[in-house]
C-alpha cells in the first residue's frame, strides 16, 4: 500500500458510501467516530496522525478527540500490523488450557515478541484478552478469523499456510 | 428445556426462512396487538432477570423510563460479551439472530423505542455480519423500518461495532462508546433509563435477556415463571469452560444442583481429576470451593447465599492441579489492563493487586502481602464510578480467603508446585 500524506488521504468510493450511510444511522455526527475509524483503518491499514486528522475533519471534531479514542481502544492500530496479525488469548481459560506454551512457540517460530512485527511485515503478534471463545480454548485470532482448540501442531499448520500467503480455513486444519 | 437455544441445532437456523418456519415473529405480531403497557406487565410477571451480569428484573428496569417525555428513547442491546469465561451471546448472534431481532421489536414496542443499537464487541466480525444480514432480511420483509408489520410502529436497528475495551460492556461505558467517545463510565445517578444515550432515556439489556422475550410473549409470563425457581425464573445459557470434559454452552432451567449440572451436561472434571474450585459467574464472581459447588443450586439466590453470584453464567472449572495463585495473577492482570483509569482506587488498586499477586506467584512474596491484598481490596469496594473496581476486588478477596494455604505455600516454597499447564 502506498504512503499517504494528509493532502492525499480520502475515503475511496466504497468507503465514502459506507461513511455516508453511517452518518445517517446516528442522530449526532460525533457518534460516527468509531465506525469512521474502522473504515479508515480498513482502507489505510493503520490510524496514523494524518489519517486521524482526516477522520476528525470529516466529523468536524477536534483531532485530539479522534486521537484519544484511537488510543483508548485496543483494536485500533496506530502502527501497521503484519499481513497476518496473530492475536493470542492470554485470559483465564486459555491460560489454563496451554496458551503460555503456544506463546513461547510462536515467539520462537516467528522470531518476535508480543507487540512486534517481523521485518518482512508478514507477521505481528499481540496477546489479547478473553476472545469470548473459552469453550474452545486455547484460541488464536488471525486478522478477523478465529482458530479454536489450538495445539502446537495446528499452530504450525497455520503459520505454514500464512508463510505461503494464505490464511487457512479453520475447518480445514 | 430449550428456549434461547431451541434453534441452535437446526440447519440454517440463522436465516429468516428457518426462523419463521419454526413459528418465528408470531410473538412480535402478538405484542404489537397487545399495547405497550400490557407487554411491560407481561415481562414483569415473567420474572425475567437481566443476563448481562447484575440480574436486574427486565420489566422493572423498563418501568423506570419516564412516560410522556418529549424525547426519543433508545434501546442498547449489550453484545459486548467481555466478561472472561462468557461465550454465549455469540452463539445467539451466530445461530439465531432473528430471535434477538424479534426480541428487540418486542422490547422497543413495549417501551416506545424507535431506534435500537446493538453494541457488539469488535472481535465478533462473523457474528456482526450474520446479525447484519438478519437485520437486512427483517427490513426487506417489513419487520423493521417505518411500519413494522403494518402496525404503524417505526423501528430502526443499528449495529455498532466496538473496538476492544472490556469496560464498554458496562452500560454507561457502552453509551459513551456509541456516542463516539472513550468508553469511560458515567457516575450514576442519573441512571440510563432517565439520562442515557444522547442524553435521552435509554434501556440497556443483554442479548440473552432480549432473546427470551419471544417465548414469554408467545407462551405467556406464567409459563415462563413456572420454570426455574420463584426468584430465578426460566432458563439461562451457561458457558462452561476450563477443566471439564465437555466445555460448551448449555441452556439450563434454574434450580438444579450446581455440581450435578456440571457432571451431567459437561461431563464432570476433565480426566477424572478431583475438583478444586469453580468460578460460577465469570471472572468477577467470587470463587466457590468444591464443597460449596456441590451444595449450591444453579440460581441467583443460592449463589448469593454462598457469597458469590450467577453473573453472566460463565462457569470455569478448576481441577486439583490448577494453580489458583497463577489464575489470580491472570485475573488481576486483566482488570489492571481494563481499568479505564478515571477513579484512583480502581486504577491504583488493580495495579497493586496484580503486582502483589504476581510477586507471590513467582515466589518473591511475603506473608504480610496477604493482609496487604485484603486491605487494598477493602479500599476498592464501593468507592468508584462503576463496579469494575469491585469486580476485581471480589474474586481476589475470595481466592485469598478461601485458599489462603495455597498462597502461603507459594510464599514459603518460593514458587509453585503445580504443573505449568493443566489443559
Ligand atoms: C465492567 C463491566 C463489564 C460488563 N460487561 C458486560 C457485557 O459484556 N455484557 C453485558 O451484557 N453486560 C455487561 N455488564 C453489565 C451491564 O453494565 C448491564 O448491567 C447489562 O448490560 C444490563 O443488561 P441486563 O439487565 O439485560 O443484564 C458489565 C458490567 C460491568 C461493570
Ligand atoms: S471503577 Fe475503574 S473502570 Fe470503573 S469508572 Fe472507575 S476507573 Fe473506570
Ligand atoms: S479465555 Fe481465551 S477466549 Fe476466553
Amino acid at each position: 500500500m502506498e504512503k499517504h500524506t494528509a493532502a492525499t488521504i480520502a475515503f475511496d468510493e466504497e468507503r465514502e458510501a459506507r461513511f455516508q450511510r453511517t452518518l445517517r444511522a446516528y442522530p449526532e455526527k460525533g457518534a460516527a467516530l468509531l465506525p469512521a475509524l474502522w473504515l479508515a483503518q480498513e482502507q489505510f491499514g493503520s490510524l496514523s496522525d494524518d489519517v486521524l486528522a482526516y477522520v476528525a475533519s470529516r466529523l468536524e471534531c477536534a483531532p485530539v478527540k479522534a486521537f484519544a479514542v484511537a488510543e483508548f481502544y485496543t483494536m485500533y492500530k496506530r502502527e501497521r500490523v503484519g499481513r497476518f496479525h496473530l492475536q493470542l488469548c492470554r485470559n483465564l481459560t486459555c491460560s489454563l488450557m496451554g496458551s503460555e506454551k503456544l506463546r513461547a512457540f510462536i515467539e520462537n517460530a516467528v522470531g518476535i515478541q508480543p507487540g512486534g512485527r517481523t521485518p518482512d511485515g508478514l507477521f505481528s503478534l499481540e496477546l489479547v484478552e478473553c476472545l469470548g471463545s473459552c469453550g474452545t480454548a486455547p484460541v488464536l485470532r488471525v486478522n478477523d478469523t478465529y482458530f479454536e482448540n489450538i495445539t502446537i501442531e495446528r499452530m504450525k499448520a497455520i503459520l505454514e499456510n500464512c508463510r505461503k500467503g494464505t490464511l487457512p480455513d479453520p475447518e480445514s486444519l | 428445556m430449550k428456549i434461547i437455544s431451541a434453534n441452535f441445532e437446526k440447519k440454517d437456523s440463522h436465516t429468516l426462512a428457518v426462523y419463521e418456519a419454526g413459528g418465528g415473529y408470531a410473538a412480535a405480531r402478538k405484542a404489537l396487538s397487545m399495547g405497550g403497557g400490557a407487554v411491560v406487565e407481561e415481562v414483569k410477571k415473567s420474572g425475567l432477570r437481566g443476563r448481562g451480569g447484575a440480574g436486574f428484573p427486565a420489566g422493572v428496569k423498563w418501568g423506570f423510563v419516564p412516560k410522556g417525555v418529549d424525547q426519543p428513547v433508545y434501546l442498547c442491546v449489550n453484545a459486548d460479551e467481555g466478561e472472561p469465561g462468557t461465550f454465549k451471546d455469540r452463539h445467539i448472534m451466530e445461530k439465531d439472530p432473528h430471535r434477538l431481532i424479534e426480541g428487540i421489536i418486542i422490547a422497543s414496542y413495549a417501551v416506545g423505542i424507535h431506534t435500537a443499537f446493538i453494541y457488539v464487541r469488535g472481535e465478533y466480525v462473523f457474528q456482526i455480519a450474520r446479525t447484519q444480514r438478519a437485520v437486512d432480511e427483517a427490513y426487506a420483509k417489513g419487520y423493521l423500518g417505518p411500519d413494522v408489520m403494518g402496525s404503524g410502529f417505526a423501528l430502526d436497528v443499528v449495529i455498532h461495532r466496538g473496538a476492544g475495551a472490556y469496560i464498554c460492556g458496562e452500560e454507561t461505558g457502552l453509551i459513551e462508546s456509541i456516542e463516539g467517545k472513550k468508553g469511560q463510565p458515567r457516575p450514576k445517578p442519573p441512571f440510563p433509563a432517565v439520562v442515557g444515550l444522547f442524553r435521552c432515556p435509554t434501556v440497556v439489556n443483554n442479548v440473552e435477556t432480549i432473546s427470551a422475550l419471544p417465548f414469554i410473549i408467545n407462551e405467556g409470563a406464567e409459563k415462563y415463571a413456572s420454570l426455574g425457581t420463584p426468584k430465578s425464573t426460566g432458563t439461562m445459557l451457561f458457558s462452561v469452560s476450563g477443566m471439564v470434559e465437555k466445555p460448551g454452552v448449555y441452556e439450563q432451567e434454574f434450580g438444579v444442583n450446581f455440581w450435578e449440572f456440571l457432571e451431567k451436561r459437561a461431563g464432570g472434571v476433565k480426566g477424572g481429576r478431583a475438583l478444586k474450585a469453580v468460578v460460577p459467574g465469570g471472572s468477577s464472581s467470587p470463587i466457590l470451593t468444591a464443597d460449596e459447588a456441590r451444595s449450591a443450586t444453579l440460581d441467583y439466590e443460592s449463589l448469593a447465599e454462598k457469597g458469590s453470584m450467577l453473573g453472566s453464567g460463565a462457569i470455569i472449572v478448576y481441577s486439583e492441579d490448577v494453580c489458583l495463585v497463577r489464575a489470580l495473577a491472570v485475573i488481576t492482570r486483566f482488570y489492571a489492563h481494563e481499568s479505564c483509569g478515571q477513579c484512583p482506587p480502581c486504577r491504583e488498586g488493580t495495579y497493586w493487586l496484580h503486582r502483589i499477586v504476581k510477586r507471590i506467584e513467582t515466589g518473591a512474596g511475603t506473608m504480610s502481602d496477604l493482609d496487604l491484598i485484603l486491605r487494598v481490596c477493602g479500599n476498592m469496594r464501593g468507592t468508584t464510578v462503576c463496579v469494575l473496581s469491585d469486580a476485581c476486588a471480589m474474586p481476589v478477596e475470595s481466592y485469598v480467603r478461601k485458599f489462603r494455604s495455597e498462597f502461603e505455600e507459594h510464599i514459603t516454597r518460593g514458587g509453585c508446585r503445580f504443573p505449568a499447564e493443566t489443559g
